[in-house]
């Protein structure tokens, strides 16, 4: 219980800090809404193409989007040595780290969110027909997203260069969640429900998820402790 | 004395890999279906064994790391995981050419070459980290967590053939595959025979992370005074 409302204070703190400044999730909004720009000159933003290519292109926009929320969770805290007093917190790195999480998650799906019907306007596609099974499928790939961007983005906070190296090193261990997130996002917006066809990449999904919070709960300590 | 295992690893390693390369081209008949290129198979598996056994004490070493705070253990992760991208580099390179006189292409996006690419971009992005990190008790704790990730895609290379259809062939040398014990014996041996090479290759590796650490120990000193 005590680690739920240790998590819960940091994720309240960490969103009452980003709705006051708006930093991170503004550019994020922003720099989605540019790529969705960018790709109607990539190919012909017909109806037929971009179906075919839809959960591609949204996991794009989002995993990018996503990268400038997860970098700034960290590189906020070092002005001031607010990391520092928050790892001399008398709470444990876990909850730390998973509050920080789930505050990122609840960032980076509203960004998600946002971008979905923006992209349904522009390139003409009907998207809410699987809605709640495309919820699914984006919260689980954000989870994803979220956890590795935000151990990595603890990892580097330090490091010159941060900017850079999170998108090198987030990117290929993410892209088994990218690619099962990808292929069903496809699925979901042409309309076609969950079923035995593709539930081999919700496993996929799910497993990656569940990998990788453990992972990221088991060196969370040894990252920001050190 | 360490100076000699090195060299004596090293005569051991290249003598066994003359012997193999005479008996792969001078012995060994041409493969029935696929004719003279099946030849590279005698690099192309033991390079991928030998990629996947450093990338394991890679892992290893920097889980050790992180529990003991032995430099010696950091040292070991860095030469293991160098010495396998090397590896891992010549495995994707061999599959290529492979791939170019068998399927006629270069490359295809399945999940046994994407998965191995993967890796190397993974592996390649660890030595990367380490770069741009100055202070080393920081570098190695933080490419230490870095690198017990990137393993993780190591089982996924490992399974892909069996988990999705590739168009990767299916093992031969176990699980199912039949193949001419003479075959199988150059290819056990030029595993051998890869596998000395890495370790010494390792060891020289692991030589000058040492005489780098006591070189910066020297300069911290040289400042200090």
């Amino acid at each position: 219980m005590e680690f739920i409302r240790q998590m819960l204070v940091i994720t309240g703190k960490d969103l009452r800090a980003e709705l006051r400044t708006k930093e991170a999730i503004n550019a994020s909004l922003a720099f989605a809404l540019v790529i969705l720009l960018l790709f109607s000159f990539a190919f012909d933003p017909s109806e037929e193409t971009t179906r075919e290519i839809s959960g591609g292109l949204l996991w794009i926009v989002f995993a990018f989007a996503g990268t400038l929320v997860l970098n700034r969770s960290f590189a906020r805290e070092v002005p001031n040595d607010c990391l520092d007093g928050l790892v001399a917190a008398p709470i444990s790195a876990a909850a730390l780290f998973m509050g920080k999480a789930l505050a990122n998650f609840a960032l980076v799906l509203a960004v998600e969110l946002v971008s979905l019907p923006v992209f349904g306007i522009f390139y003409n596609v009907q998207w809410t027909r699987q809605f709640w099974a495309l919820l699914l499928v984006l919260a689980l790939g954000t989870w994803g997203l979220t956890v590795i961007g935000m151990i990595f983005s603890a990892l580097t906070v330090n490091i010159r260069l941060r900017e850079l190296m999170l998108p090198l090193l987030v990117y290929p261990v993410m892209i088994p969640a990218l690619m099962g997130a990808m292929r069903l996002s496809t699925d979901l917006v042409a309309g076609k429900p969950l079923s035995s066809e593709n539930d081999v990449w919700l496993r996929l999904l799910v497993a990656f998820d569940a990998v990788f919070s453990a992972l990221s709960l088991v060196l969370v300590d040894t990252v920001l402790v050190g | 004395m360490r100076e000699k295992i090195i060299y004596g690893l090293g005569v051991i390693a290249a003598v066994l890999l003359a012997r193999n390369l005479y008996s792969i081209f001078m012995q060994l008949p041409d493969e029935a279906s696929q004719g003279m290129i099946y030849r590279i198979i005698f690099f192309h598996v033991p390079a991928a064994i030998t990629a996947m056994l450093c990338s394991a004490v890679a892992c290893v070493e920097s889980a050790m790391f992180l529990i003991t705070r032995n430099f010696k253990h950091d040292a070991i992760a860095l030469s293991t995981t160098e010495v396998g991208l090397a590896f891992l580099a010549a495995n994707l390179v061999t599959g290529s050419i492979w791939g170019r006189i068998i399927w006629g292409i270069w490359w295809t996006w399945d999940a046994r070459l994407t998965s191995a690419l993967i890796c190397w971009v993974l592996y390649a992005g660890y030595l990367m980290l380490r770069r741009a990190i100055e202070e080393p008790a920081e570098r190695a704790r933080i490419s230490a967590v870095f690198n017990i990730f990137a393993f993780t895609d190591v089982p996924i290379v490992f399974f892909s053939i069996k988990w999705w259809r590739t168009q990767h062939p299916q093992p031969v040398f176990w699980g199912g595959g039949s193949i001419d014990p003479d075959m199988f014996r150059t290819a056990a041996l030029n595993l051998l025979a890869l596998c000395l090479l890495a370790t010494v290759l390792v060891l020289i590796r692991l030589r000058q992370e040492e005489v780098q650490r006591e070189i910066d120990t020297m300069r911290r000193y040289a400042h200090a005074i």
